[in-house]
């Protein structure tokens, strides 16, 4: 094994961290205040935590996906506690004879953007600046490993009163997705997990590089702007290379489950640039299409972010209410969601809408924003 | 009915006596230190006025006392956190993200036991009522005389916390116990915490409610009490007494339920300009909007339902800039009366500009003649364009829209705005506080999750039980009203899950008013 210059997270990076990971998680993923309490306190007891490159991993390292699995809501009662992640980290080592070189998070957006550092704070391994979505989305099989066709087995799961549980195999990352939510129901409808293992070459090819930096530092714009009293959503544009789709208050929430999901409806009507105006958001957990008069003008797998328009804080789909100032941004896509094989796992068709993937930063785009 | 209304704010106690709808007698007294003597003051002078004198169906008071003795730490117990759950949420105990003074402050002693429930009523784990009756002893042996008690999905099943209550009950009898449960809302940190908070306020509530109950009586007044809660409506004295929680932002909501009923329109925009801010809201139905979610008190996150108001810098005492014409948002608060020019001070503030462009006469008005004619227009317009910019960001229609002016420094509103169809001014409006604390209603509500219940059912379900709420908390039966629904499916959970919160009120019960008494 190679040694790879590593770079301290900072108490004020978690902080940051939190604020980022929420406004990546699109509308979903939970908010990351409860990892970000158990990070505080870990740091507090004296526990600190290594970021390393993706770059810099050897191809036969082996990394822990980590990731919370279950109902927001319900992570809300039986709130988060670091050692459950760190525990299902060790399942996997056990089951495979190997320890990890690393960890990462499968999803930056949300709560699970916390998860790799409670694991890598525990366990004494570094946090790998890299996920497999770049943002939140619904569903296992909606990763970047999974559009690369990896290995979707085998996953642990967690759960504090002594239940372990092992996916040993599976077909396909749908199955995957089905067989080890049918335990994460048994378990409470929540549970710490540890995806298929990946080696140093696939995360280098198939991981979605430089996102836990790239949370810290949206987190850090909107900190800092809120300091100084400044637009923090203007930094965040300027930044991150960010497209403001639209300014103004939620009228109208529309809200339903199918198949577990929460679906539905915002609409958005104008103020100050935007007025006489209205913004129509569809979302399955996360933003998935903006209408602007029965056109979409901004879709998934772009990012699509609802944000308070005072304090640039993101605002989810689970929480969103009529009344509320928002400002609606759009951020870029990583590019191996947005290539064919991308779009048929997270593409707009994948979330049930009848539309062509057409970036909103796309030249055609832009009519109508 | 003669009910009388007093809102205890920070600056002035003002009290109302209302016959029926009708406001017979309005005060304004300052608010004194101890709080009961301002009450004193402003009750002799409403009995002194003939009209306002014979029996009284009920005085409602509106108080930011509890509230602020979080914010400024005083009256405050240590207490004793009982979580319930183990061997789930272990790493983030009770008092995980408070401020560290104050967590310092109150924190008694911290018991976490198994037990609590899954979202689908299942035992997380059995009660460990064996550590629970140690935790019990060790809390008497210790001395604290407040407890909080919180479990893991109580809004669901609050057998954990009852049981643990009754062991309390039975091992130390004079200790004070608030179940998290009785608070209210999932979300086990932010109920946990108002938990905590309402048991570190026990002795200032009941020592309180003794002292306004004092206040009454020697007024000569013989008439139940209530406070006023954060949503508009009342609890009984005892309930407050039980939940001081309850009352922490009931002065800005009874201001908007008074401009509500001096104007007769139910949804309308109401701006209440004060002596430092003004609040801007929205009524629907007579009751201001709800808040978005997490609110904080006293750096504490909490769950409670808050009006959702605009507050911006502007009011009778806000400092006017001499060269930019600037108003707001420092101003002289309090000390309006020595401060002000009209009144012999130095500070040019908003009410020397209104009193030199002739819309209101109060102090020496001549003192404001060295004021140029230029900075009063531009000065105006200043308030106007913050008016106008802040009523359009609560504005939730493109329409016009009415506008209810109240509050101390109303004058400040101008005769027309844009976004504005009408403005509305109302007589008694700078007691529009103290008027929302007489017209309270009562409430309840239901905030639950519900499992293969289709929609209705679901719905139908939570109002009866929110309506049970209501009529146990005094709302006559006859007069219940559903001020909102909202239902809320929720992800990954099987069986259709629904969570439903449901809020009703009703008109106080008489024969309940009459029974308090007794």
């Amino acid at each position: 094994m190679s040694a790879a210059p590593l770079t301290e997270i900072t108490p004020e990076d978690i902080e940051s961290l939190a604020v980022g990971a929420w406004i990546l998680g699109t509308g979903g993923g939970g908010s990351p205040y409860l990892g970000l309490l158990n990070l505080r306190r870990l740091y507090a007891q004296g526990h600190r935590v290594q970021l390393m490159s993706p770059l810099d991993l050897d191809d036969d390292d082996h990394v822990a996906v980590v990731s919370n699995m279950g109902a927001p809501l319900v992570g809300q009662e039986r709130l988060a506690d670091s050692r459950n992640i760190a525990r299902a980290v060790e399942m996997q080592q056990e089951f495979g004879g190997f320890k990890f070189r690393a960890v990462m998070s499968v999803e930056i957006g949300g709560g699970n953007g916390t998860q790799a550092l409670m694991a890598a704070a525990h366990l004494g391994i570094p946090v790998v600046d890299a996920d497999c979505m770049g943002r939140a989305f619904p569903e296992a099989q909606m990763t970047s490993v999974a559009i690369g066709g990896l290995r979707p087995y085998p996953c642990t799961l967690y759960d504090p009163r002594g239940i372990e549980a092992i996916v040993t195999k599976v077909p396909s990352w749908k199955w995957m997705e089905r067989t080890s939510r049918k335990i994460c129901v048994e378990m409470g409808s929540i549970a710490s997990t540890c995806k298929a293992p990946r080696t140093g070459r696939e995360v280098k090819d198939w991981g979605i590089h430089f996102t836990t930096t790239a949370a810290i530092r949206i987190g850090g714009l909107v900190r800092e702007a809120n300091r100084l009293h400044t637009d923090p959503i203007a930094a965040l544009l300027a930044s991150e290379g960010g497209k403001r789709l639209f300014t103004g208050k939620v009228v109208d929430v529309a809200r339903r489950t199918t198949e577990g999901f929460l679906r539905g409806s915002i609409a958005v009507e104008g103020i100050d640039a935007d007025r006489g105006s209205r913004l129509d958001l569809s979302f399955q957990n996360e933003w998935i299409v903006a209408w602007r008069e029965g056109d979409a003008v901004a879709m998934c797998p772009d990012l699509i972010c609802v944000l308070e328009t005072l304090s640039g804080h993101a605002v989810g789909t689970e929480t969103v209410r009529y009344g509320q100032r928002v400002t609606v941004v759009a951020l870029k896509a990583p590019a191996v969601l947005t290539s064919p094989r991308g779009l048929e796992f997270v593409g707009p068709r994948a979330f049930g809408y009848d539309l062509d993937f057409l970036s909103v930063f796309d030249e055609r785009a832009g009519a109508g924003v | 009915m003669r009910r009388i209304g007093i809102d205890v704010g920070g600056t002035n106690t003002d009290a109302v006596l209302l016959d029926g709808d009708k406001v017979i007698f309005a005060v304004k007294r300052p608010t004194t230190l101890d709080v009961t003597s301002g009450i004193l003051d402003a009750l002799k002078a409403l009995r002194a006025d003939p009209a306002a004198r014979g029996p009284v169906d009920s005085v409602v008071i509106g108080t930011t006392h509890f509230i602020n003795a979080v914010v400024q730490r005083r009256h405050l117990m240590k207490v004793a956190a009982i979580r319930i759950g183990m061997p789930v949420s272990a790493s983030l105990p009770p008092f995980c993200d408070w401020p560290k003074d104050l967590a310092e402050r109150v924190h008694g002693e911290t018991f976490m036991l198994e037990g609590g429930h899954d979202y689908d009523g299942r035992p997380i784990m059995p009660f460990d009522t064996a550590g629970m009756r140690t935790a019990a002893r060790r809390i008497r042996d210790l001395g604290l005389r407040s407890v909080a008690v919180s479990s893991i999905f109580s809004p669901l099943d609050p057998s954990c916390e009852v049981a643990a209550r009754d062991i309390l009950r039975e091992i130390c009898p004079d200790v004070a116990v608030t179940m998290s449960h009785d608070l209210g809302r999932i979300g086990l940190l932010e109920r946990e915490n108002a938990a905590l908070l309402n048991a570190m306020l026990h002795d200032l509530a009941v020592e309180t409610v003794v002292a306004f109950r004092k206040a009454i009586a020697e007024s000569g007044i013989d008439a139940p009490l209530f406070l006023t809660q954060n949503d508009g409506t009342v609890m009984q004295a005892e309930t407050a007494i039980a939940f001081p929680v309850m009352s922490f932002a009931s002065g800005a909501t009874n201001s908007m339920r008074g401009a509500a009923h001096l104007s007769g329109r139910e949804d309308v925009m109401v701006v209440d300009v004060g002596g430092t801010t003004s609040d801007i809201g929205q009524l629907r139905h007579g009751f201001p909007r709800e808040a978005n979610a997490v609110v904080e008190v006293g750096g504490v996150r909490t769950l409670f339902r808050m009006p959702d108001l605009l507050s911006i810098g502007l009011g009778g005492g806000s400092h006017v800039d001499a060269v930019s014409a600037k108003v707001g948002p420092l101003s002289v608060g309090y000390r309006l009366t020595e401060d002000a020019m009209v009144f012999g001070g130095t500070q040019l503030t908003a009410t020397d500009i209104a009193v030199a462009a002739g819309l209101l006469d109060i102090g020496d008005r001549s003192r404001t003649t060295p004021i140029p004619k230029h900075l009063i227009v531009a000065a105006l317009a200043d308030a106007m364009r913050l008016l106008e910019e802040n009523i359009d960001r609560m504005k939730t229609e493109a329409a016009a829209a009415p506008l209810v002016a109240v509050g101390g420094g109303a004058f400040l509103v101008p005769e027309q705005l844009a976004g504005v169809s009408e403005i509305i001014r109302v007589p008694f409006g700078d007691c529009a506080n103290a008027v929302g604390a007489a017209i309270a209603r009562v409430s309840g509500e239901a905030d639950q999750v519900f499992r293969d219940l289709s929609r209705d059912d679901a719905i139908a379900a939570a109002l009866q039980i929110a309506e049970r709420k209501a009529i146990t908390a005094g709302a006559d039966p006859a007069s219940l009203k559903t001020i909102e629904v909202e239902d809320m499916p929720i992800a990954y959970l099987p069986g259709n899950s629904l969570r439903v919160r449901v809020r009703v009120a009703g008109a106080l019960d008489r024969t309940l008013a009459k029974r308090e008494v007794a």
